[in-house]
């Protein structure tokens, strides 16, 4: 139940995000001095023109969220990709050969837990520049930690399994083993490593942002959207709650779904 | 349980040398240091003036050994924005982020124990799914947002809170309880999945067969032997709060070492932000050490690992 809602609210933000330059009803960008801080629609003072209001740059809220959507799912995507990438490997290194390599692989793994991350997140970002493209390199290079440990423990669990000591057996190579009989024997704990990863990354972009140093203005972050409507929510608290209840939702939408997944594939709890 | 000791201490000072030169290496990230911090006027006579005045014209090896010396002995430098030494910066920040932190380790354990409790002792229940669902749904929350409702809330409508600041007691109720609630799901979870395995464990079964009460099998029995690597990982846990505390600490302007690390970061005061990603990690790393220590102190089993 509470898995297909999840399933159906990422793809409604996925779609959303593709779609995003056909269905807004204004230019994201787009600023109209005269349409200050308009509430939404549904409230008083509210125009229908403007459904979720404007901002206090006059540039229409809905067509902002929907392009912040992009950012969201663009971020939560790519960080798992290079995540996955740097993790997986890690991971099945240490797992598969174990001995000295899985030592040096512990070591890395314990290395990154001890780094403050939103300080460190932060430091790169202001450091290198701030662009979309930083924020999902730094968050990929930052966030493969799960991925490392859940692939080593279960790599562990299945290299001792009959039918890897069969593929052994008929000559196969390392190579061949790990990625034909290990990787998709374990690729249902890592599907849902992905979820869980995902929605860190995105909650983190959003932190970043609310802190001036991930995504740069005037790009419509989710999080830069709070930030910039904080100044302004003592007078009109919705400012901050549209884009703060998108985020919430798209969030908790991405974990139902890892949820159902783990459930239904019968990941490890450790996820 | 000696040499599991030395091999702990002598892991963690690796991984200290490891933060050390990745802290370091950080810093050097923007390229010219000299440039960023003169900023977009400077002319290239006052970068020169500056990369001499701040060290930066030796080589990047000397560069880096001045500063594993310098920090092993307790120098951490001197900031570029306050022209007064790191450690003194950082000393005077601390006593607010560790209030911050132990009140919200107070207010997270307060939260997870018990309801974790519950929910094993109902396992399946409707009480259980719902006590889950907080876990879920506080996985999904932004702090920095969930904060910013709080102060509408309690600072605003209500006005029973302070909005921002800490000059006095009640300005750390808002912040700690974001702060603890963001550590909950996780803690919750694991006193559940221990509760619910030391349930169902025979020393359970003996004491229910004994005839005690239910709520001396739950508190004195399970609750005691689930609540042992909660503690631990709470440890470990109170090292992620100090180096989170920086989001929380934005939002409600409290002037602690997450707040100076921010504004560090956004003024290229180079030296503080090494200082203090070294500092936060050397506090988690020795927080994961005393875990270690706590579980192998409690399950020998974990000893000859």
């Amino acid at each position: 139940m509470a898995g297909l809602l999840g399933v159906l609210i990422v793809a409604g933000v996925a779609l959303m995000a593709v779609l995003a330059p056909w269905i807004t009803p204004y230019d994201a960008f787009a600023q109209d001095l005269t349409m200050r801080m308009i509430p939404p629609a549904f409230m008083e003072g509210g125009r229908p023109d403007h459904l979720f209001g404007t901002d206090q740059l006059g540039r229409d809220y809905l067509s902002r969220l929907i392009y912040g959507a992009r950012i969201s799912m663009l971020i939560g995507v790519a960080t798992v990709i290079t995540s996955g990438l740097i993790g997986i490997t890690l991971g099945m290194l240490g797992g598969f050969i174990g001995g000295r390599v899985d030592m040096v692989v512990m070591f890395i793994i314990t290395c990154r837990l001890s780094i403050p991350l939103i300080l460190v997140a932060l430091a790169v970002v202001s450091l290198v520049g701030s662009s979309l493209t930083v924020v999902v390199m730094t968050l990929g290079l930052l966030l493969w930690e799960r991925f490392a440990v859940v692939t080593r423990t279960t790599v562990m669990q299945v290299r001792t399994l009959d039918y890897v000591a069969a593929a052994w057996a008929a000559g196969c190579s390392r190579t061949h083993i790990l990625l034909r009989e290990v990787l998709p024997n374990i690729v249902h704990h890592l599907v849902v490593v992905a979820t869980l990863e995902m929605a860190i990354a995105i909650l983190l972009e959003a932190a970043l942002s609310f802190l001036g140093l991930g995504v740069p203005p005037p790009l419509p972050s989710w999080g830069l959207m709070i930030s910039e409507a904080k100044d302004y929510m003592f007078f009109s608290p919705w400012v901050i709650m549209v884009p703060g209840i998108s985020l919430f939702v798209l969030v908790l939408g991405i974990n139902f779904m890892g949820d159902a997944l783990r459930d239904r594939l019968g990941a490890s709890r450790e996820a | 349980m000696l040499i599991f000791i030395a091999r702990r201490l002598l892991l963690a000072v690796l991984v200290t040398l490891t933060v050390l030169t990745a802290s370091f290496a950080l810093t050097r990230l923007s390229g010219d240091l000299a440039i960023s911090i003169a900023g977009p006027q400077a002319t290239s006579e006052d970068i020169e003036i500056i990369r001499k005045a701040y060290g930066l014209n030796r080589p990047v090896v000397v560069q880096f050994g001045d500063w594993v010396v310098s920090a092993a002995t307790g120098d951490l430098g001197r900031s570029y924005l306050y022209h007064e030494p790191v450690a003194r910066l950082i000393a005077a920040r601390m006593p607010t982020t560790l209030t911050l932190g132990l009140c919200g380790l107070v207010v997270a354990l307060g939260i997870a124990l018990p309801l974790g409790i519950l929910a094993a002792m109902r396992e399946g229940s409707l009480m259980d799914r719902g006590i889950m669902m907080v876990a879920v749904v506080g996985q999904a929350m932004p702090t920095f947002w969930l904060g910013l409702l709080l102060v509408i809330i309690f600072g605003l409508k209500l006005g029973w809170l302070p909005i921002s600041g800490a000059d006095e007691w009640d300005g750390f109720v808002l912040p700690a309880f974001v702060l603890g609630f963001s550590a909950v799901p996780a803690l919750m979870r694991l006193t559940r999945s221990g509760m619910v395995d030391a349930l169902a464990s025979d020393y359970i079964r003996t004491a229910r067969a004994k005839g005690l009460s239910r709520a001396a099998i739950v508190l004195k029995h399970a609750a005691r032997n689930a609540a042992m690597p909660v503690v631990a990982v709470a440890a470990v846990q109170l090292g992620f709060m100090l180096s989170g505390s920086v989001v929380i600490e934005g939002v409600f302007a409290l002037h602690g070492v997450g707040y100076l690390a921010w504004e560090s970061i956004s003024k290229n005061d180079f030296p503080v932000v090494q200082a203090v990603v070294l500092f936060l990690a050397v506090i988690y790393i020795a927080l994961t050490v005393l875990a270690d220590m706590l579980n192998a102190f409690l399950d020998p089993r974990l000893r000859t690992q």
